[in-house]
């Protein structure tokens, strides 16, 4: 199962949920059934970087989730 | 795992290749490209820091003997421009190219209004002059805590803070970060000392010594090349051909040798006009910014207003802290708010914590990126406070910092848990330095800081050929602001076993190499050097193909080891080993010639802490601060080139000592700006300073086949509240205000 933890501002469209956890095999499947559930999310993944167990993805897609993994979105960082 | 291995080329320390070229002035930087026919184009700015344009009539210059092209915001296609500019607070396109050409109204005091080309600098700098422009001239916006009131006069009608429910009216808060955790109430109360304090950084500009240049050709089909001084010419490709309506293959962005950017160049200002304004005269046009241009037009980083507060037990356990952070983002949105929110408290593992940053639009120049973004306004205010808690609670500051020190498995304030991070090593070095070992000299106080920063990976791509004598060509498209290109060259000697030497690396054009995001956020050694070593690795896969075929082996039967292909272990042929440079030259009969090419959005950053302390003394008559000794520390993951590392790490330095003692934008109250020239906005020079020491702590990036954390940016975070804090020691009052210049210095000294 994958703990999902969301960005303050992804909170607002998810009616005020921090975490949720959901069975999924990949981030894409992952982000699928988070659409699903919060529609407006949609366009928020796509601005965000997520965590996955630790590592940072900027444009994540589809990597494996490990079955006890822990996904956090965070906004984007450049960087100059 | 990369800890465990000898590297023969990673850690030397060979001249950069670009060395030679510059230092005896042979280098091509942006200003340096000459074509036939070339002419000079400049561009009119606004007087004025907030006005509505009534009116803009370019006739006058075109009317000019020897003037070809005259153009205003009028000029550029209609409609609302799609998607985000790159770099870090790059802002929407739509924006980025109001920016580059005012539209309906006037921001700042510096904005273009109009541009011309003419045959000579003089002759368009005197058709200027010929342009009428009208203007209603508005009240500017200038304060930043003034702008957040609902009251205040707008920056822009038409902005609304981004919020899920659009607010009823605009404002000038374009956004809102918010982080937080745990309870802070009971952290608070949880306290045994509590600071609670307002501090100020001021806008201060990235200060690289090469002005913005660029000079475009475009024929009358409307496609030809750009030629600019850039982070990321890719990106400035994308943006020029938006604005521009152009389909970008119709242009190709060529990346001069680039003479210092820091963030300040992942931004697009000159080359959407050189480029109008060569297809409308049939010429090459070249602009280049006076230095005034430079601090009046393009962006400095942000000011800020930060209140924090920090609670902390006896023991160094902080309980609380929480922090507001309003950062100017000057003529529109993109202030690096949620860095700044975001780092502030990175370093440490807190369980209830608040930061709230607000991005604010003000009639100043539109703020890039410099170094770290958001970061050392942040952590100044922060770092701060915990020197002055350490101070009540008679604890070294070190010492408090390493109760709380982040590690691996801390999950950090922005969300994921930390990887292996070096933190605690480097705290560690710094309390065993010899520098810190040292007592204090008389009169001088010391201060101690950290810093941080996510680093990134992105895009990039890379491509190796293998010339027929086995010498090694790489082609990449990162521009090689910070001796890129030694360090690539030394990863794919690494990998491919041969001789630093025998490798040459080349910045590609757009129309030469793949895509490559900009030279920024710490990003290339780690992302392109990836790249680079990923093409080597292809490198090597098809030469051990090409011996197999040569030995009539299978390829799982060769090896490679040292540069050369062998046969594997207990493989029984009596060959002599390959080597790349005998493969090459027979490469025509075992497939053609040995190329590879690799592409990647890098994953995995490591991020970077530093840990800086310093002895700064204080004349008391003039307020003229020294700092007599410097010490950074940071942890690299692995110093690919550890004198480009050291190099990092000195020259952030001297920009955040800079930051903390003199530098900052000065504007009258009609948002002029008084102190645009180097002469009255004072950056540090090598007198000015001592020889900045450097320590470099290696806890290896495991998702880097080096070990390669980004280096480029926590150097320029920890400075300023070091000095803030040396200073405040030294005068045993705390100063929350930066610079601390002589006349802020002496003003609080005599109270």
């Amino acid at each position: 199962m994958a703990r999902v933890v969301f960005s303050n501002a992804m909170m607002v469209a998810t009616d005020g949920t921090r975490e949720a956890v959901l069975a999924a095999e990949d981030f894409r499947e992952l982000t699928l059934l988070l659409m699903e559930q919060w529609p407006a999310l949609a366009e928020l993944i796509e601005q965000s970087a997520v965590a996955i167990d630790g590592q940072i993805y900027q444009g994540a897609f589809a990597e494996p989730l490990a079955p006890e993994t822990e996904v956090f979105f965070m906004p984007r960082i450049e960087g100059g | 795992m990369a800890e465990t291995v000898e590297y023969k080329q990673i850690g030397t320390t060979p001249v950069r290749p670009d060395g030679f070229d510059k230092v005896t002035g042979r280098a091509q930087f942006g200003a340096d490209v000459n074509l036939p026919n070339m002419i000079h184009g400049k561009v009119l700015r606004s007087p004025h820091a907030h006005a509505r344009i009534k009116s803009v009539d370019v006739s006058g210059a075109l009317a000019m003997p020897g003037v070809y092209a005259a153009i205003s915001g009028a000029d550029f296609p209609g409609g609302r421009l799609e998607g985000e500019a790159g770099g870090e607070g790059g802002g929407s396109m739509n924006d980025v190219a109001k920016n580059v050409m005012a539209r309906n109204k006037v921001l700042y005091h510096g904005h273009a209004v109009a541009a011309v080309a003419a045959s000579t600098v003089r002759l368009a700098e005197q058709a200027l002059q010929a342009i009428k422009v009208e203007y209603e001239v508005l009240e500017p916006v200038l304060d930043v805590v003034g702008a957040m009131d609902p009251q205040a006069t707008l920056v822009n009608e038409d902005n609304y803070t981004a919020l899920p429910e659009k607010p009823e009216k605009p404002s000038n808060i374009a956004n809102v970060g918010r982080l937080e955790r745990g309870n802070l109430e009971e952290g608070f109360l949880a306290a045994d000392v509590v600071v609670e304090r307002e501090f100020t950084c001021p806008m201060a500009h990235q200060g690289y010594i090469e002005p913005h240049a660029c000079v475009a050709s475009i024929d009358e089909r409307g496609r030809g090349t750009v030629w600019c001084s850039t982070q990321g010419h890719f990106e400035h490709r994308a943006a020029t051909s938006k604005m521009l309506g152009k389909n970008m293959a119709d242009l190709k962005f060529v990346a001069t040798e680039i003479g210092g950017g820091f963030g300040g160049k992942t931004v697009v200002y000159l080359e959407p006009l050189a480029a109008m304004m060569s297809e409308k005269s049939g010429r090459p046009v070249k602009m280049t910014m006076s230095r005034e241009e430079v601090f009046r037009a393009t962006g400095p980083s942000s000011a800020t207003v930060a209140r924090v507060k920090v609670g902390v037990r006896k023991d160094g356990t902080i309980t609380a802290a929480q922090s507001w952070i309003a950062f100017e983002a000057g003529a529109f949105a993109g202030a690096p708010y949620m860095p700044g929110a975001m780092s502030i408290y990175a370093p440490y593992a807190i369980e209830n914590f608040l930061v709230e940053t607000f991005d604010v639009l003000v009639n100043k120049p539109k703020v890039a990126a410099y170094r770290a973004p958001g970061a050392p306004q942040a952590m100044h205010a922060f770092e701060c406070a915990l020197d002055e808690a350490a101070q009540l609670l008679n604890m070294d500051p070190i010492d408090l910092r390493l109760v709380n020190a982040a590690d691996e498995g801390t999950q950090a304030p922005y969300g994921p848990k930390y990887p292996p991070i070096g933190f605690k090593a480097c705290l560690q070095a710094a309390k065993k330095h010899p520098n810190y070992l040292k007592p204090v000299p008389d009169g001088a106080g010391r201060g101690v800081a950290v810093g941080f920063w996510f680093n990134v990976g992105m895009q990039s791509s890379a491509e190796v050929n293998i010339n027929e004598n086995g010498s090694v060509m790489i082609i990449e498209g990162s521009p090689d602001i910070g001796g890129s290109r030694a360090s690539m060259c030394l990863m794919a000697a690494e990998t491919l076993g041969v001789e630093y030497d025998d490798v040459r690396a080349q910045v590609g054009d757009t129309e030469s190499t793949g895509f490559c995001n900009v030279t920024g956020g710490s990003r290339t050694t780690f992302a392109t050097g990836m790249a680079v070593t990923q093409a080597c690795e292809a490198v090597i896969a098809d030469c051990k193909r090409r011996a197999a075929m040569t030995w009539g082996l299978d390829e799982d039967q060769v090896e490679w080891e040292d540069g050369q292909a062998v046969p594997g272990p207990g493989v029984n042929a009596d060959v002599k080993p390959l080597s790349l440079a005998e493969l090459a030259r027979k490469a025509g009969k075992t497939g053609g010639p040995i190329t590879a090419r690799a592409s990647l959005n890098a994953q995995g950053a490591g991020a970077a802490f530093s840990v800086n302390f310093g002895d700064l003394r204080v004349d008391k008559e003039t307020g003229k601060v020294d700092v007599l000794s410097f010490t950074a520390i940071q942890d690299a993951g692995r110093a690919i080139h550890p004198a480009y590392v050291e190099g990092q790490m000195q020259g952030g330095a001297v920009q955040g000592i800079g930051w903390a003692l003199n530098e900052e934008y000065i504007f009258d109250d009609n948002g002029v700006l008084e102190n645009a020239g180097f002469l009255d906005y004072r950056i540090p020079v090598a007198s000015d300073l001592p020889m900045i020491d450097t320590e470099i702590v290696e806890v290896p990036n495991p998702s880097h086949p080096f070990g390669v954390r980004g280096v480029g940016e926590a150097p320029i975070v920890a400075p300023l509240a070091v000095c803030a804090n040396a200073v405040s020691r030294s005068l045993d009052m705390r100063i929350t205000d930066l610079p601390m210049s002589p006349p802020r210095l002496l003003d609080a000294i005599e109270g």
